[in-house]
């Protein structure tokens, strides 16, 4: 049994986002880059169910920069068994990368094929349900944890404050959030034994965007706040000021 | 052709909050593409009681599909019956919400139409008879402002980010019985389990009361519940990473770059520092409260009032403040 997941290298969530000079573009000096913390979890639950099965592979697919390699090589650390890096520039456009991705993975022998739910970057939140349209694979997203069974997935999904159990035929598409399993470390052998694992790097079959950026901006700027007082004493200024100033109540 | 398409969800058994939000914004860019605003309601046998009220705001037409295997969310056959109406229109744009429905069902949507998804958009505007919206990236670090080069442009809009204008139209309800076999969807819901109290989802609610590690405990949290209950109803619970790392909280309530990214008209930051991916999940809320003990806390750049003090001072008296004003007016 095999089981995909597909991963993005985005800026860690702790950087600082700046603006080049292009105006279009994220200025990547100085930043740090990660395996999106959601992929991470996905790379989790695969590597779970593969325990769990007592068999199979953790392949990792990824489409963007041949830099993406050092996240491949993370997640092969952390246990996965292979790699696959398809070169190229993913954009705004989901569809496209979803297309992209399909021209790759379409008549894939893996039962499941894992997203994380959104990547950390362009939290477009859309390419695992369109891949899974795109190949005619069932679909369930936001999935928090799952059970594999031989002819379904049982799933437990997070939506609008309640908790979901969701049956889906084979193969799916999983879409990952961050649920009851965290993230392993990889440990020092994990590491060592990355290096020698497969990490095949190819060109991307890639389509066509129909999304352009015009413009990127950091948010405006908050109007400056004020503090409204020290301690219990101040609330009752504050709720004035909510009521009347802010109309927040 | 200039029509424009609004997929309206269905909350309990009625069409309001953000859905009100996607017809308005359908209708402003029906009349700067020349077209009209049409809606499509999706639920089961009964489901267009009450649509009427769309026409208030600015439907020219409302379709409602009623059918028994309509009547819960299914991602499978609600897409099969939007992508044919949006198809048969021949729109220009299809707008949803960005809800938990509106991400699961929009890039179902996107994939069978063949055209791309603008997601959890911002800002929407016609400019020479094409469409051009903004959308936060890095969780709101960074807006981008995008054009969509196909058709129909197909838009999900985060919720509490537009207002919902009144502004009055035709208004004609239709209601028709789409084709669906439940026997063809691969995907069945077994169990719901409800959260403990009704379902406002943080990314959907107008005031979210979010904690952080100054609560200094989980069993503390009842504190912030009264608080909730205190201002009344779409309000939701949020909580800071570290909280829901710690497992004091679930991650459904997060908020920031690695949980929801949200815009609510109030969000009262308690005992929460301010990092800088939480900031960017918050920072476009309309108003900013921050009760922390810290005066130095990042929190404090962003928030429009704040309180200096301890919380567990703080919260009380504020919960008996609002009380009183409610019970007042």
């Amino acid at each position: 049994m095999r089981t995909i997941v597909c991963l993005k290298r985005v800026p860690d969530t702790e950087t600082r986002i700046r603006i080049d000079s292009s105006g279009v573009k994220v200025d990547p000096a100085g930043v740090k880059y990660v395996i999106s913390p959601y992929d991470e979890y996905a790379i989790e639950l695969a590597l779970r169910a593969k325990e769990a099965a007592g068999q199979g592979e953790v392949e990792l697919v990824t489409y963007g920069e041949p830099a993406a390699q050092e996240a491949l090589r993370k997640g092969l650390a952390m246990g996965a068994d292979s790699a696959l890096l398809l070169t190229g520039e993913p954009g705004l456009d989901g569809l496209a990368t979803a297309k992209t991705l399909a021209a790759e993975l379409r008549g894939a022998d893996a039962p499941l094929v894992l997203f994380g739910v959104k990547a950390a970057d362009d939290d477009l939140q859309q390419v695992g349900p369109m891949f899974a349209t795109l190949v005619g694979r069932a679909c369930v997203t936001g999935v928090a944890s799952f059970t594999l069974q031989a002819d379904k997935v049982t799933c437990e999904r997070e939506v609008d404050g309640a908790t979901e159990v969701v049956e889906a035929q084979l193969p799916a598409v999983l879409t990952i959030t961050k649920g009851p399993h965290e993230p392993r470390l990889a440990s020092l052998k994990g590491i060592m034994a990355a290096k020698k694992k497969p990490l095949v790097e190819k060109p991307a079959a890639a389509s066509p965007a129909r999304v352009r950026i015009l413009a990127l901006r950091e948010p405006a700027p908050r109007p400056a706040g004020r503090i409204v007082g020290q301690g219990p004493d101040a609330v009752p200024e504050l709720v004035r000021l909510l009521r009347d100033e802010a109309k927040a109540i | 052709m200039g029509n424009v398409l609004a997929f309206l969800e269905r909350r309990d058994g009625r069409i309001g909050g953000a859905a009100l939000e996607v017809m308005s914004v359908a209708q402003r860019v029906a009349i700067g593409l020349g077209g009209s605003a049409h809606a499509l309601v999706l639920g089961g046998p009964g489901a267009s009681a009450g649509v009427g009220e769309l026409a208030r705001f600015g439907a020219a037409k409302v379709e409602v599909g009623e059918h028994d295997g309509l009547a819960e969310y299914t991602p499978e056959a609600y897409a099969s019956v939007l992508v044919e109406r949006a198809r048969q229109g021949g729109y220009a744009a299809v707008f949803l919400s960005a809800s938990a429905v509106g991400r699961d069902l929009a890039p179902r949507l996107a994939a069978l139409l063949d055209v791309p998804l603008a997601t959890d958009v911002t800002a929407v505007e016609v400019v020479d008879g094409r469409l051009r919206v903004e959308r936060p990236v890095y969780s709101g670090k960074a807006f981008a402002q995008i054009e969509i080069d196909a058709s129909p442009a197909l838009v999900s809009m985060r919720p509490n980010a537009f207002p919902a204008t009144e502004s009055a139209a035709a208004g004609t309800v239709a209601v028709f019985t789409p084709a669906v076999d439940p026997a063809a969807l691969r995907t069945r819901v077994v169990e719901r389990k409800l959260a403990s109290r009704g379902a406002v989802d943080v990314s959907e609610a107008t005031t979210i009361v979010s904690g952080g590690r100054g609560m200094k405990d989980a069993a503390q949290w009842h504190l912030l519940e009264a608080l909730r209950d205190a201002l009344g109803p779409d309000v939701a619970l949020g909580a800071s990473r570290a909280v829901v790392d710690a497992g004091w909280r679930p991650h459904a309530e997060q908020v920031g770059q690695t949980g929801k990214t949200v815009a609510p008209k109030l969000y009262l930051a308690v005992g929460i520092s301010g990092a800088i991916q939480h900031l960017a999940g918050m920072r476009t809320a309309k108003t900013i409260v921050a009760i922390n003990r810290d005066a130095d806390a990042p929190i404090f750049q962003v928030a429009d009032y704040g309180i200096v003090g301890d919380l567990f001072e703080v919260l009380p008296r504020l919960t008996a403040e609002i009380k009183s004003l409610r019970a007042g007016s």
